[in-house]
């Protein structure tokens, strides 16, 4: 049996949790206020997962980077890797909040889209 | 130039005060704004998490600010850029109060806006290190966190490599992580407080993720290196946040980021001798979110600084709402200040009053207490009498709180001399 200790990040509790496990089975979950805590504590032993946020260079902007994030989560471990499929990205100004700006980013199946607007200089 | 009303600030704050003011009624209005765009801190906060309140989903800063800014767009509102408010004074005439607001730009070059009312909405900046007394030589390596994240983020330059941060704010946390994505090596965090100032989800998914480390009770007491940081070196503090002798230890690193606390920026207030409150640092308000001169409100982190941009926009619109019913005539004059107290571990409130006649049907009373609380409630009295008891499972320094005041039950009130807010813990009272 494995004990592990969480700190839940749904909401300005913080609620630290307990999770024994045997294996990949989950044999109990304590210390959660909300049932949002179990799913939270159940995907970060399963499947971990955080929407990355970060920039791109930009040619001819009226600023030098464009901020990005992917559209919804992605798996924890790829997080090295999406920065570093970013920074070899350069864009052409303009750019529109909303574009993409890398599909499928690490085969995740998920879009980097930008989150501001830059103009043309 | 005139105008009824003129807003000093192009940041979340000003771009809600005017939407407001503006769907209000009130067209003769105008934004100044220093930078050379609207939208102030949220462009260079790219990470996510704003907007849950106000939007329901979870958005960038640019995302947030650029919701607000396509209103001002929308609504035609005029904004001045690249502008700064230098002076604000007030003239009284037979006639009318007046504010003079005197602007400079590069364009107009230096001149005076004459305003029939002003929202001031001139947000925050960090403490500095002058304000820190951190001895030790002056070399380049040290900035502000939020500096520091306008170079990355807006600028695309990373201030070092190897980098410690002083205090566990927000701003800190999530610049631990940004700089560590941008390939900087994040040494480890220095917290004064034995508890972090950020929110724990920032310290699970900026540090926790990277395995940066927190030492709390830490503090920084040299700062190596002539020309360039070469290292800092930090202490283990005692209960009175005094270093201890021997627990001193030298990191290599090239820079120092401060994040070590906000202060509203109040010099334009201050100079027209708005009356402040010396806990916020922020102009005291009543319920209208106006100061102690007529006409001139205020709103947003100049106010008190909040932890979430939604509270500011909500306290906003309310502050612009307002000042269009005072261009407009009918928000009635100040007839009988109820004082509202802070007391027992809740250290300020706004507004610090209200007026029952002027009050709108529904009053939001925002507050922080002063310490960590578990299993507290939180207490409003009215002429000394509990009416309300709301439990807490955990209040923090870090977090806001608020309650919410009905008019048609203070209306009810015979004699109502003023009303208190108060932190009550489960022991006290069984005691009393």
């Amino acid at each position: 049996m494995d004990k592990k200790e969480f700190v839940c990040i749904g909401c300005p509790l913080g609620c630290n949790i307990t999770v024994e496990t045997d294996g990949a089975e989950i044999k109990s979950i304590t210390g959660n206020t909300c049932p949002r805590g179990a799913d939270y504590v159940t995907k970060e032993l399963t499947d971990p997962r955080r929407i990355v946020t970060s920039l791109v260079r930009v040619q001819g902007g009226e600023m030098p980077v464009v901020s990005v994030k992917t559209a919804s989560d992605i798996p924890k471990g790829k997080i090295g890797e999406c920065i570093r499929t970013l920074k070899k990205i350069e864009l052409q100004a303009p750019i529109h909040m909303g574009d993409v700006v890398a599909e499928n980013v690490c085969g995740t199946g998920i879009n980097v889209v930008a989150t501001r607007t830059v103009d043309k200089l | 130039m005139k105008k009824d009303l003129v807003i000093i600030g192009g940041g979340p704050a000003g771009l809600a005060a005017a939407v407001a003011a503006k769907e209000a009624g009130v067209d003769d209005l105008l934004i100044l704004e220093r930078d050379a765009r609207l939208g102030g801190i949220l462009n260079q906060c790219i990470h996510n998490g704003f907007g849950l309140h106000t939007f329901k989903e979870e958005l960038t800063g640019p995302e947030y600010a650029g919701r607000y800014i396509d209103k001002v767009l929308a609504l035609k509102i005029p904004y001045k850029l690249n502008t700064m408010v230098v002076d604000l004074t007030e003239q009284q005439t037979v006639k009318e109060n007046r504010k003079l607001v005197t602007v400079m730009n590069r364009e107009e070059g230096l001149y005076t806006i004459e305003a029939r009312a002003v929202i001031l909405a001139m947000g925050c900046r960090e403490r500095s290190r002058g304000a820190l007394n951190i001895p030790g030589y002056r070399p380049a390596g040290i900035y502000s966190a939020g500096t520091a994240q306008r170079y990355v983020n807006m600028e695309g330059r990373m201030p070092g490599r190897e980098v410690v941060i002083l205090g566990s704010g927000d701003i800190g946390l999530i610049m631990a992580r940004r700089m560590t994505l941008e390939g900087a090596k994040v040494k480890l965090v220095a917290e004064l407080m034995p508890y972090s100032g950020g929110l724990k989800r920032n310290i699970v998914q900026c540090l926790d993720d990277f395995g940066i480390p927190l030492k709390l009770s830490h503090t920084v007491v040299d700062i190596k290196g002539k020309e360039r940081v070469e290292a800092v070196v930090i202490a283990q503090v005692d209960e009175h946040s005094k270093p201890i002798h021997g627990t001193e230890e030298e990191i290599k690193c090239d820079t120092l980021l401060l994040s070590c606390g906000l202060i509203p920026e109040n010099e334009l207030s201050e100079g027209l001798g708005v009356e402040m409150n010396p806990v916020t640092k922020g102009p005291k308000v009543n319920e209208s979110l106006e100061t102690d001169r007529k006409g001139v409100f205020a709103c947003g982190n100049v106010l008190h600084v909040h932890d979430l941009v939604d509270y500011v926009s909500e306290e906003a619109a309310q502050a612009g709402k307002r000042a269009a019913a005072y261009l407009q005539g009918s928000l009635p004059e100040v007839k009988r200040e109820i004082p509202i107290k802070a007391v027992n571990g809740v250290r300020y409130t706004v507004p610090v009053s209200l007026d029952v006649e002027r009050m709108e049907d529904i009053q939001v009373v925002r507050f922080r207490v002063g310490n960590v609380y578990r299993d507290a409630a939180i207490e409003v009295s009215f002429n000394g009498n509990v009416v309300s008891s709301r439990k807490k499972k955990v209040l923090a320094p870090g977090e806001m709180e608020q309650i919410v005041l009905k008019k048609i039950d203070l209306e009810q009130i015979e004699d109502l001399r003023d009303i208190t807010v108060a932190v009550r813990q489960k022991e006290e009272k069984i005691h009393g």
